[in-house]
């Protein structure tokens, strides 16, 4: 099963959740981190990294001896990542989305494929605390992370998704990017539970609004995530009310989470009241991956 | 026009509350120009209340669409798509091809090698922008629509949109806030930008996350200056951000207490400043003054930029 923890608004505790959901998983599990711009999650969970290698997006190379300069690629690129000056093609490859469509295009074969560096892959293991049989156990750590002055995120992040084995068994637990544009959909478009993570107050709130607006025609199951309850007003938790999301957990504002969180501590474990309640939360989100195999559209079930 | 870009790498640092506070600040000294450049999930109009006087459709970008009745199921389209967006099963029977628009990245090659021309390419219209007025002056802000893309294109949009009115109303000053992360809608706010203003927090992320963003800002040659918020929540990470700062040649604004002061202003849906004086408040105002009175100065090093491979 596939677990997205995402949200709308950045900074309401998604790295917070994930951390402590992947440290008390009492499942074969994997944490991955695809907040690719920002990623966090290695920062708590404290990883052993194993392996990084650098992820690459296939863009076009110029042979300027076969380039005939008809312009059909410059005509037909989508992003403007060709451009005829002159006696001379241009090519920004900073603006190229690797769709290939100028390399199938080119009538001289001028164009072939090289690489631009997106960013790097990482992966490695972590402990939990204990699994089914009472033990603590190794579960499978990855990440990507966007090159500084890339603009573009979901190809990494597609990249890495490639990545997550497909063993029946073990659970995967998603954090995602904020936001609610493509970054953020490319992180749960594949899961089989969404987890929104938000804040009770009115920034909280309106972004909310917006990842229930963009993620519910995912048609996936998806709960709230209630983090600082206690501080700011009750509108988030009227507008679950109203609207049929279910609130798996209340995570209570407490000055000491704030303090273990800036140790880069899992505060599940620094925290002993919040055990329980990311307990009840896991449980809740197995219900809801259980509940969404019986109903979900056959050919979209992965690891059933 | 001098541009400010309050950006952070960290979502949740308080970027949109000090960047409300500072347009209160400024409409006592002069008034400036007001942006909302995150696009994506914007929240300053909750602080600022604004009136749209326009509003504009953000049209951006094609999808492409199967006409199921020209689709002949060849496959074309399918073994071209690099997103995956080319899914089986657009008849009731199953058969056929459909296109997932969510995966639909808008390049086209399905549309131009599609052997029975099956493939229509619509135009997207993405969101809607606005020129609004505030009561700490003009506002340029947007919304896209949720789960779609370009939001770097529409951030462009909105600065341009912002520069050329502020030059009209003689306002010499923008004012953005900036959305989280690194990626293009970032990337997009910081160009043209005189000054990037960093918001962080003491934590293993928000220092990590201040990093990346302060990196992203001498890549691109901004000058960047960073203010702490929470800092009382680990004073030792606060002091090391601070020498940090200096060893990097980044501005050090000046600290913020952790304050549920800022959550009480949101509620009432006002800025921090308009609120009776906090120590909070205080400190913002100082930070404020030594931000208008930044000399103008070059980005920190401009040495050749190289990404550390750990950051």
């Amino acid at each position: 099963m596939i677990y997205a923890i995402a949200s709308g608004k950045g900074g309401t505790g998604k790295t917070t959740v994930t951390a402590s959901l992947a440290a008390l998983w009492d499942r074969p599990v994997i944490a991955v981190d695809l907040d690719v711009e920002e990623p966090n999650l290695h920062l708590f969970l404290h990883p052993e990294l194993t392996s990084e290698e650098s992820a690459c997006m296939e863009i076009p190379v110029l042979d300027a001896a076969r380039c005939t300069l008809c312009g059909e690629c410059a005509a037909f690129c989508q992003f403007k990542a060709l451009s005829v000056m002159g006696k001379t093609l241009l090519l920004f490859p900073e603006m190229c989305h690797g769709c290939g469509g100028c390399l199938a295009l080119c009538p001289e074969k001028a164009l072939s494929p090289g690489g631009r560096e997106l960013g790097q892959i990482v992966s490695g293991h972590f402990r939990t605390d204990h699994s089914s049989s009472g033990r603590a156990q190794d579960a499978g750590f990855l990440m990507g992370r966007l090159r500084v002055g890339e603009a573009m995120s979901p190809p990494l992040m597609r990249q890495v998704k490639a990545r997550l084995p497909q063993t029946p068994g073990t659970d995967i637990l998603i954090d995602s990017p904020p936001g609610v544009s493509c970054p953020a959909v490319n992180a749960v478009m594949d899961a089989d539970v969404i987890v929104l993570v938000t804040e009770p107050t009115p920034f909280g709130l309106h972004d909310f609004r917006l990842a229930v607006e963009a993620f519910r025609p995912l048609g996936k199951p998806m709960g709230a995530v209630v983090n600082r309850a206690g501080i700011g007003d009750m509108g988030v938790q009227d507008f679950c009310r109203a609207q049929g999301i279910p609130v798996w957990a209340e995570i209570p504002f407490n000055r000491a989470v704030a303090e273990a969180y800036s140790r880069g501590e899992v505060v599940a474990r620094a925290v002993p009241e919040l055990h329980a309640v990311l307990l009840a939360l896991m449980a809740r989100m197995q219900g809801a991956a259980a509940t969404s195999i019986s109903t979900a559209n056959p050919a979209e079930v992965r690891h059933a | 026009m001098r541009e400010l870009v309050i950006i952070s790498g960290k979502g949740g640092t308080g970027k949109t509350s000090i960047t409300a506070a500072f347009a209160h600040l400024a409409s006592l000294q002069g008034g400036a120009m007001l942006c909302d450049l995150d696009v994506d999930a914007p929240d300053l109009h909750l602080l600022l209340s604004p009136e749209h006087n326009e509003e504009h459709a953000f049209r951006s970008g094609f999808e492409a669409v199967i006409d199921p009745a020209l689709c002949t199921g060849c496959g074309t389209c399918a073994e071209l798509c690099r997103f995956g967006a080319v899914r089986p099963g657009q008849g009731d029977d199953g058969t056929g091809w459909r296109i997932d628009a969510l995966r639909c990245e808008g390049c086209k090659v399905c549309v131009q090698f599609c052997p029975a021309q099956a493939i229509g390419f619509t135009e997207k219209h993405c969101g809607q922008w606005y020129a609004s007025g505030t009561r700490f002056g003009p506002m340029i802000h947007a919304q896209l629509f949720p789960g779609e893309e370009n939001s770097g294109r529409l951030v462009a949009l909105l600065k341009k949109e912002a520069r050329t009115r502020a030059e009209a109303l003689g306002l010499s000053l923008l004012l953005c806030d900036g959305a989280p992360g690194i990626g293009c809608p970032v990337i997009a706010s910081l160009s043209g930008a005189s000054q990037a203003v960093l918001v962080t927090e003491p934590t293993p992320s928000g220092r990590h996350d201040l990093e990346r963003v302060a990196d992203l800002c001498r890549h691109f040659r901004i000058p960047a200056a960073v203010i702490i918020n929470k800092s009382d929540l680990n004073l030792q990470n606060s002091a090391d951000i601070e020498q940090y700062c200096q060893e990097q040649g980044h501005t050090l604004l000046g600290r913020l207490p952790h304050d549920e002061v800022v959550v009480r202003a949101m509620v009432q849906a006002k800025c921090v400043t308009e609120l009776p004086a906090t120590p909070f408040s205080e400190a913002l105002r100082s930070i404020w003054e030594r931000i208008v009175h930044l000399e103008p100065k070059a980005a920190a090093r401009p040495v050749l930029f190289q990404p550390k491979p750990n950051a």
